[in-house]
């Protein structure tokens, strides 16, 4: 649905990475985990199309002002990139951003008992919050797995421990736990009883999904593309799917059909 | 006052509002029922449909310009059959006339779509695309040549009995001969602009954006290139035109009304906002209503030079 969202807060929490809280309408509070928003920055042609973000976390609060009953909020948790993302970080509380909200497939979470493995880089940690929180709501076992390219890359760790989610930390430069690839730290704790939720940069997906597939664990994974429409009517933002060939095309829309997908639904490089 | 009236008749077709949706950025018409009424609009133009499916170009695909977007989806759509079986029994339900748009890769393959698309029950008529390379004729767009576009439209004229609307290419010298060329093949109406051809280049990586490197150029920045373009076919050729190009808002359809269109139709709007076509026309509406006009049909060609 299309919503006339108020922004609540909007803080820096790492150098360049802000989280954002807005009213959402009383339909988000059943949103899945995995599924995301279209927020149009501002009402200007330019930047023209909406932003596509994941939700980080859905809840409710009761607003200060008296004979207000309980109102849903989301938040979202983005990296400043380019226009958009930057007009988005100088807004503030009450200012309004126009979303549609809840789009897209979120992650399956699969039967109750199994170990819920979280592997998750920069920004691709947002839906993996949501995520760990709706996972220990229902007492599962949950680890993340969070990498990045130096220790700013790696967000919100002290929340996803408040929720009593297990870390495991690698940044390229080492100056936050290992030094090297997240993905090697997974593969050292792989084991078949366990179920994947990644998002995070292409090529780390890429890593998370073959080294899943050859251990046999399933592995679902939330992708990124350009998007115009989110609706899935501008195929704009397809993927191909695993058995897609010149001949026998088969393209899926991340918006749509995803951004969650099961790892063997892709094809990979 | 009494409320306006805001219908119109084009090439036979009568339509609740000048507000059409624009091929390719509609979807289906079902992709965006959650977001507006379908019945408050005045008609819909489908995908652009082939005779096989079409698994359209790598990605990326689109991309962002100031005040406009970039396209090179390649008319990825599920083929004629699969429309029929499974996209118009949803559209059929909606009271709100659906014109089916098409394309070939061949001349023959226009006229075999058109063929598939007469007599079926729920399709109110055509718009064919003609902004496509003949594969066949080592890929001269259709387009862009008097002759080949008055083939496709005698051929396609030929294979069906609903209204031929034919949409027209912006990226042509002199659009006047194109339309022409079109009326005299037998077109009951025109619609324009398609996309513009353009591209964008990634500094940082010394590459196209878009995998196809060149893309059709859509959304505000393309207004005044279609104005100008409605404009004059509207004073050279007699047939009711579709304005087509940029339109966000109720004004901007009014002025491709004036400029001489019977019809408009609302594309990339649609991206940014779902329900811009349902809002155009009230827009439109309550234009109308402050200005105590009776009737959008007067306004259209009423532009004083
Ligand atoms: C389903 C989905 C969920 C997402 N969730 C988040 C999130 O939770 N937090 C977050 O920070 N970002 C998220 N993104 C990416 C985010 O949408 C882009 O970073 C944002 O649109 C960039 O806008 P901009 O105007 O600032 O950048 P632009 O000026 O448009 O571009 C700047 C740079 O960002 C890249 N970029 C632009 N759009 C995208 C895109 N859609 N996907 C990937 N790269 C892009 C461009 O290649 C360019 O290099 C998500 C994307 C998708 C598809
Ligand atoms: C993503 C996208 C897909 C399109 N696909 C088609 C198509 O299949 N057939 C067609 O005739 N026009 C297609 N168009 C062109 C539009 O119908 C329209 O002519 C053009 O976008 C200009 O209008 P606008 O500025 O309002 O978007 C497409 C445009 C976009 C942006
Ligand atoms: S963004 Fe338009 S189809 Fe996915």
């Amino acid at each position: 649905m299309q919503f006339k969202s108020m922004v609540i807060s909007n803080v820096e929490v790492s150098p360049n990475y802000f989280r954002m809280r807005m009213t959402a309408p009383q339909e988000l509070a059943s949103a899945v985990p995995g599924q995301f928003v279209m927020l149009k920055v501002n009402d200007a042609i330019d930047p023209l199309l909406r932003r596509p973000f994941g939700l980080f976390d859905v809840g409710s609060f009761v607003p200060e002002y008296a004979g207000c009953g309980a109102q849903v909020y989301c938040e979202i948790l983005y990296k400043v990139v380019g226009k958009g993302t930057k007009l988005l970080s100088a807004l503030h509380h009450g200012d309004l951003v126009d979303l549609l909200v809840p789009l897209g497939k979120g992650f399956q979470m699969g039967p109750a008992g199994e170990e819920k493995v979280l592997v998750g880089g920069g920004v691709g940690l947002a839906p993996l919050y949501y995520l760990a929180k709706e996972l220990k709501e229902r007492g599962e076992k949950v680890r993340l797995f969070a990498g990045g390219r130096n220790r700013d890359d790696v967000l919100c760790i002290t929340e996803f421990e408040r929720l009593g989610v297990e870390t495991y930390v690698a940044t390229d430069d080492g100056t936050l736990g290992e030094r090297g690839f997240v993905t090697q730290v997974l593969e050292r704790h792989l084991s078949s009883d366990m179920r994947i939720f990644a998002c995070g940069p292409t090529p780390m997906l890429n890593a998370v999904a073959k080294m899943s597939q050859k251990h046999g664990v399933p592995c679902q994974v939330s992708m990124e593309a350009y998007m115009a429409c989110g609706v899935g009517a501008c195929l704009g933002c397809v993927m191909k799917g695993a058995n897609h060939t010149d001949e026998t095309p088969d393209y899926r829309c991340v918006c749509k059909d995803g951004p969650v997908f099961d790892s063997f639904e892709l094809q990979w490089s | 006052m009494q409320r306006p009236d805001m219908s119109v008749v084009l090439a036979g077709i009568p339509m609740r509002n000048p507000v059409m949706t624009a091929s390719g950025t509609f979807g289906y018409g079902a992709e965006f029922a959650d977001y507006l009424d379908l019945e408050s609009i005045g008609a819909m133009v489908t995908k652009g449909l082939s005779l096989k499916p079409k698994a359209g170009n790598p990605t990326p695909r689109i991309v962002e310009t100031p005040g406009g977007m970039l396209n090179a989806i390649g008319l990825q759509n599920v083929g004629i059959d699969a429309f029929i079986e499974q996209k118009l029994p949803y559209l059929k339900n909606v009271n709100t006339p659906v014109i089916a748009n098409l394309y070939g890769n061949t001349l023959e393959e226009y006229g075999e779509v058109a063929s598939r698309l007469d007599g079926l029950a729920g399709v109110a008529g055509i718009e064919v695309n003609i902004s496509c390379p003949n594969v066949k004729q080592g890929g001269i767009v259709f387009g862009t040549d008097p002759g080949a576009a008055q083939e496709v439209v005698s051929l396609v004229k030929r294979n069906t009995s609903k209204p031929l609307i034919v949409k027209l290419s912006p990226n042509v010298t002199d659009v006047v001969v194109m339309a022409k060329a079109c009326a005299d093949a037998g077109a009951d109406a025109l619609s324009l602009i398609n996309t513009l051809t353009g591209m964008a280049i990634d500094l940082e990586r010394r590459r196209p954006v878009l995998a196809n490197v060149t893309g059709g150029l859509s959304g505000p920045a393309i207004k005044p290139v279609a104005l100008r373009m409605v404009w004059q076919v509207a004073k050279a050729v007699r047939l009711p035109l579709i304005g087509i190009g940029g339109i966000m808002n109720g004004r901007d359809a009014l002025e491709f009304m004036l400029a001489g269109a019977t019809a408009i139709q609302v594309g990339t709007a649609s991206f940014l906002d779902p329900s811009a076509a349902q809002r155009i026309a009230q827009e439109m509406e309550q234009y109308l209503v402050e200005h105590g006009i009776e009737s959008v049909r007067s306004l259209i060609g009423a532009l004083e030079v």
